[in-house]
């Protein structure tokens, strides 16, 4: 295996048996002896999966709920064995299934520090020198001494965490059950994930959130019934990803590849413009509802990097009090211009309030470019739109 | 397993910590603690010696029966607890197994050696209790720890055997309480195996070839009298009287390849 190789998955495959009777015992298994059959059926669950993991790479794993990517993890976890084909890992790698593997009740904080880095595999002197650490970042030295049991979930939570964030290791294998709890602790997560990339570490990241993958993976698969259905740059994965969800009939209605900066779909019309000054970002949406929409709506948007990354998120329910009027909505959002220089692209959304009904979902719906701040002008992208600022709401961005 | 895996820093590491954590809470929430440790089989010991040496009569010939009962009753209890553990810690530990990698086998190492020192315990207590009661130890004691180290294996060997068979069928554990329960009246714990021979000197030979009987009566006649019958005291033919320890060597051998053989879909099947 190559040095800069941090993990290599050859042509892995992995089925488990279902048993198909209802009970599992030796009277069962005399049964089946008798009457010939096997108990059970056998389940692909993945097939023919190879890729390589880069020293330094941020990979993402992403599919459906039952696509495999869990066996996956416990693959290259090595908690599993595959059936066919090898993996090869590179490194002492760590993985976090789960926060606070082997936390006991009745163990104190600290017995269980030692606990749980002892089965991540780290040696008793090795856990003292992070210890003090750990504390602090979990912010418990008081209750260190105290049983786990009469800490709060939170704070059981925090000190989970806090092991897995101070166990270095080469390889950081990360579920995405890492990011639950409050959002306080999502966004602890989010700049550890942030510092790990910053620091070139090597990660392994299995998720269902597209904004973490673009956001943090540089490669990333997508799993999709047992096989990879597309890999590469995270971006791109991350749309595959999305389209999955979209069904055929409904990607006509509501989906729509812009560019131009208009979007059409059989709810809603809408108009896209964004020009830039050296200070800043203007973006003007306009929203005409083609039937009847719910009257609290809302528009978002988010311009992502063309390596994936999202760089920013607006919606209109957090920035704007009360609900827009979509006959039409015009909404203006001014933002300031800090973006690093490169090609940025526009997601643009209409939903429902709670997200569960789309009445557009547009990938593209423009682009533009930042341009070195040297030689600032127009960026050659958009089209500079002429309209002065007439909107219904015109909310300033901080 | 290749000794330079059971000795890997990792997993001595690993060992060491769930010992010391099971060993913290074997107690966990009584009163007393670890002093039931030794509370316990005394205690037992307490109800076997008034029912069978009181009021049955039991070992009147023998000296100090009642220190060979005590040994008898702490030994099966180890014999006891470490197969019992032994053979559900892969089960009691699967949220471990199927969440992290490490070697299975620690898991059911640990809850033997635990048991283990609960028998180191038990064992103080049987040399005090034998000393108030006058036994004169000769040079064979230093022969014990072979013989403790031959109850070990063979523990340890059904304990890696039948954890492999557990995960697999619960029914195991029934079964293996079930077993336990005729070995124990088949192995002179709470009766001298004179009294069998006084019955059927055959069936007393056959008795003597089960490894717990054998390493039981070979700890009463190092320890406390050399009255107790041995197996190789009985038996002349020393092609059957190793039969005890070709089992124990067996158990051991068979439940290490079964569970090397086994262990790495334990994660999946649990």
């Amino acid at each position: 295996m190559k040095d800069n190789i941090a993990i290599k998955v050859s042509s892995v495959s992995k089925s488990f048996r279902l048993p198909t009777e209802q009970s599992s015992g030796i009277k069962q298994a005399i049964i089946n002896a008798f009457k010939g059959i096997k108990g059970y059926r056998e389940q692909k669950v993945l097939r023919d999966i190879s890729f390589e993991v880069e020293r330094g790479d941020f990979f993402g794993i992403v599919g459906r709920n039952g696509s495999g990517k869990s066996t996956l993890l416990k693959l290259i976890s090595q908690i599993y064995e595959p059936e066919e084909g090898k993996i090869e890992v590179n490194g002492s790698l760590v993985p976090f299934i789960e926060l606070g593997v082997g936390f006991n009740p009745e163990l104190t904080g600290r017995e269980n520090v030692y606990m749980n880095g002892a089965l991540l595999g780290f040696a008793k002197d090795e856990i003292s020198a992070m210890y003090d650490e750990i504390v602090e970042f979990a912010e418990l030295s008081e209750f260190m001494d105290q049983k786990l049991k009469n800490y709060s979930s939170g704070m059981q939570v925090r000190l989970a965490f806090s092991v897995a964030i101070k166990a270095q290791g080469d390889i950081l294998v990360l579920d995405e059950v890492l990011a639950v709890g409050d959002e306080a602790f999502q966004k602890k997560c989010y700049r550890y994930f942030a510092k790990l990339k910053k620091e070139k570490k090597t990660v392994i990241l299995v998720t269902h959130s597209m904004d973490s993958v673009q956001q943090f993976c540089n490669n990333a698969i997508l799993v999709e019934d047992g096989e990879i259905a597309f890999s590469g740059n995270s971006a791109k994965v991350a749309q595959r990803y999305r389209e999955l969800f979209m069904p055929t009939e409904l990607m006509q209605k509501q989906y729509k590849k812009g560019n131009d900066g208009l979007v059409e779909t059989d709810f809603v019309k809408a108009k896209v413009d964004l020009k830039q000054t050296r200070e800043k970002i203007l973006v003007d949406i306009e929203v005409q509802e083609k039937i009847k929409l719910d009257e609290d709506a809302i528009i978002g948007f988010c311009l992502d990097r063309d390596n994936g990354e999202r760089v920013y998120r607006w919606s209109s329910d957090e920035t704007i009090e009360g609900n827009l009027s979509f006959n039409p909505a015009r909404v203006s959002v001014e933002i300031d211009n800090i973006f690093p220089e490169g090609v940025f692209s526009m997601f643009f959304v209409v939903k429902s309030r709670d997200r569960a009904k789309d009445y557009a979902v547009v990938n593209d719906v423009l682009q533009f470019e930042i341009m070195p701040r040297s030689d600032c002008r127009w960026g050659s992208f958009w089209k500079p739109a002429e309209k002065t600022m007439t909107s219904s709401v015109v909310k300033k961005m901080k | 397993m290749k000794i330079s895996n059971i000795l890997s820093r990792k997993g001595r590491i690993l060992l060491q910590e769930l010992v010391k954590t099971d060993f913290k809470l074997r107690y966990q929430g009584s009163f007393l603690g670890h002093l039931w440790s030794i509370l316990k089989p005394l205690m037992l010991f307490a109800i076997m010696y008034v029912v069978f040496v009181k009021f049955l009569k039991f070992g009147g010939d023998i000296p100090h029966f009642a220190v060979a009962l005590l040994l008898g009753n702490v030994l099966w209890g180890f014999f006891s607890e470490a197969t019992g553990f032994g053979m559900q810690a892969i089960v009691t530990r699967g949220d471990l197994l199927r969440k992290i990698n490490f070697p299975k086998y620690i898991v059911v190492v640990s809850a033997t050696i635990n048991a283990l020192i609960n028998l180191a315990i038990n064992l103080v207590v049987v040399l005090i209790f034998a000393a108030f009661n006058g036994v004169q130890f000769t040079w064979l004691v230093l022969l014990a720890p072979l013989l403790i180290l031959e109850l070990y294996a063979l523990s340890l060997g059904i304990a890696l055997l039948f954890s492999g068979f557990y995960v697999k069928f619960r029914d195991v554990a029934p079964l293996w309480e079930i077993f336990m329960q005729g070995l124990f009246y088949a192995t002179p714990i709470f009766y001298p195996i004179t009294m069998i021979a006084a019955f059927s000197p055959m069936i007393e030979k056959i008795m003597m070839l089960s490894p717990i009987a054998q390493i039981i009566q070979d700890l009463r006649f190092v320890l406390i009298s050399q009255e107790n019958a041995t197996t190789w005291g009985l038996i002349d033919n020393f092609w059957i009287a190793i039969i005890p320890l070709v089992l124990v060597v067996g158990f051991l051998v068979a439940g290490s390849l079964y569970f090397k053989k086994h262990s790495s879909k334990f994660a999946e099947i649990l």
